[in-house]
């Protein structure tokens, strides 16, 4: 091999080891301790071929933290996608104050989750918190609303949206930018309106632009859970457990590696499957033009 | 079509920009005024940072603050150089194996390395780097994301410059460190400003590497602080939330063009 011909490998190597050393070797680790029973005390782990995800599909608590995800998913990636989407559109327009209204949807982005939760917990707090006194101008008495089975779920989605919004708001703003003028005088000439122009030019226009912050959203829904240790732990009653979290319970609270990693392969099923379709859907885009 | 907003929507804008910024607005009131204003919204409420005071009294903030400096520092130092060369190979030179390892690193983007935290942290165990900063950084400064957005920026370098730098007899090195890296500057810059919001504000791996004072960066600090029994103390939790994200506001609200492009350029791929 002459030396030139190894100069690209050795750019690579550093990279390249750390890498796999904290994505693809993980993964290879992870299935092959879901194979396994965890080692406890004086009996050894041993081997039980699929039971581990066997038995993970018949927990009543993997199966509401599966449920409690993709509800999470269904909920926020359309709604923050739509608010992005509504934000950018004024945010572009000759809003008076337009720079003020950007920086409040910006805003969320910049702060950390943890913090952001923080606030919101306050935010939530039953009878004292702004939400509860604002309500209670209204004659709607004191809630829990993290407390509460049906309403916890929802409350912690509140937030997810709230935070993400604005971020995806961005990549509205700058795939409107892209759209020439013209369109929009010549959808006027046409006796277009305001709402058919958004609907008929602009949203088919920025579909590339949607489904990238879809697959974003969809990375983020399943990996972001910060709020879930500050908000509500998790509970009442596994109410707000996502599969992240739950991982995180199980490896580091209740010591299980081996259930650990059968939910990790659980998550990597469904982040693999994702991103399959993700690849169908460009593939298919790709043919249109 | 950027014309005038009808005027109900221009209402609805100023509506949702003020629901938006309200919990942060209320959390700013609470930590400004005394705890007795709490929820009592008064222009004549008396001003104080004893809120803030009582928040570094009772935590290390000031030295979680460092540590999470150090670690989006190093961080971002390791992405450039790790970064820098990766996306250099893929960019510049035709290998066996270029489209398979490009491949095999663009999975980070959809598995990020707190999904495996629990198999990470048994390397990080092995590694001994446990309780460190060097274990919060390690699974990040490989970023495939970072290489990803390099070599997408090298490609469009023209091949005349490096050429006429190698006529002048430019080593390998040289031509990337004198005519690739600073014709990507505004992409470092982005970058790193996308780095550093990201780091600055992440928290379940440095959650589950970190145990004590001398390696928390904020964010595991302030939900330690928040949890450990501040029983209702809302003012100074308060306090503590905007104090750890304070560098980053400021910072946004001083250089918000830069961010919101850098975060533009950085997402469009």
């Amino acid at each position: 091999m002459k030396r030139r011909a190894l100069i690209p490998y050795l750019l690579l190597a550093p990279g390249f080891v750390l890498l796999a050393a904290f994505t693809h070797w993980p993964t290879i680790l992870s299935f092959w301790s879901s194979l396994f029973t965890t080692a406890r005390g004086r009996r050894p782990s041993v081997f039980v071929g699929g039971e581990n995800y066997a038995a993970a599909l018949s927990d009543p608590i993997v199966l509401k933290v599966l449920w409690n995800s993709a509800l999470y998913a269904a909920v926020t990636i359309p709604a923050s996608i739509a608010l992005a989407f509504v934000m950018a559109l004024w945010v572009n327009d000759r809003l008076p104050g337009r720079g003020f209204a950007r920086l409040a949807y910006f805003t969320p982005t910049i702060l950390p989750m943890v913090a952001a939760a923080n606030i919101w917990l306050f935010f939530y707090t039953p009878g004292f918190g702004l939400l509860d006194q604002v309500l209670g101008l209204f004659g709607i008495p004191s809630t829990n609303w993290l407390g509460s089975d049906q309403s916890a779920l929802w409350a912690v989605m509140v937030v997810a949206v709230w935070k993400e919004a604005g971020f995806f708001m961005i990549f509205y703003l700058a795939a409107f930018q892209a759209v020439p003028p013209s369109l929009g005088e010549a959808a006027r000439l046409e006796g277009c309106g305001r709402w058919g122009y958004v609907r008929r030019v602009l949203i088919p226009l920025v579909a590339p632009t949607t489904l990238f912050i879809a697959v974003n959203a969809l990375i983020n829904a399943f990996r972001v859970v910060d709020h879930i240790f500050i908000l509500t732990g998790g509970g009442p009653n596994n109410a707000t457990n996502l599969l992240l979290f739950h991982i995180y319970e199980t490896g580091f609270k209740f010591w299980d590696t081996a259930g650990a990693a059968t939910l990790t392969m659980i998550l990597l099923a469904i982040l693999g499957a994702l991103a399959a379709v993700q690849f169908f859907l460009l593939e298919r885009r790709t043919h249109y033009r | 079509m950027s014309g005038r907003t009808p005027p109900l929507e221009a209402v609805a804008a100023w509506a949702l920009a003020l629901l938006w910024l309200a919990p942060i607005l209320f959390a700013f009131w609470a930590a400004i005024h005394p705890p007795e204003y709490l929820t009592k919204f008064d222009v004549t409420a008396p001003l104080t940072l004893v809120n803030f005071e009582r928040a570094f009294a009772a935590a290390p903030f000031a030295q979680y603050m460092l540590n999470t400096a150090i670690l989006v520092t190093g961080i971002l130092a390791a992405q450039f150089v790790l970064c820098t060369l990766a996306a250099y190979a893929f960019a510049r030179y035709e290998f066996r194996g270029a489209g398979v390892l490009f491949s095999l690193i663009l999975v980070q983007l959809m598995v990020a390395p707190e999904v495996l935290m629990v198999e990470n942290y048994a390397t990080i165990a092995k590694l001994g780097l446990v309780d460190s900063l060097a274990g919060v950084a390690a699974p990040y400064v490989a970023s495939a994301f970072g290489i990803f957005l390099l070599r997408q920026t090298f490609r469009q370098v023209p091949k005349a410059l490096e050429e006429a730098a190698v006529i002048e007899g430019a080593s390998t090195m040289q031509v990337l460190l004198r005519v690739y890296v600073p014709l990507a500057k505004p992409v470092y810059v982005a970058y790193g400003l996308v780095s550093v919001s990201f780091h600055w504000n992440n928290f379940l791996w440095p959650l589950v590497v970190t145990s004590s004072e001398t390696t928390r960066p904020v964010t595991v600090g302030l939900q330690v602080f928040a949890s450990v029994d501040q029983g209702v103390d809302w003012a100074v939790i308060s306090a503590a939330a905007l104090a750890t994200s304070a560098p980053l506001l400021i910072g946004f609200l001083l250089f918000q063009r830069a961010f919101v492009q850098s975060f533009m350029r950085a997402g469009i791929r």
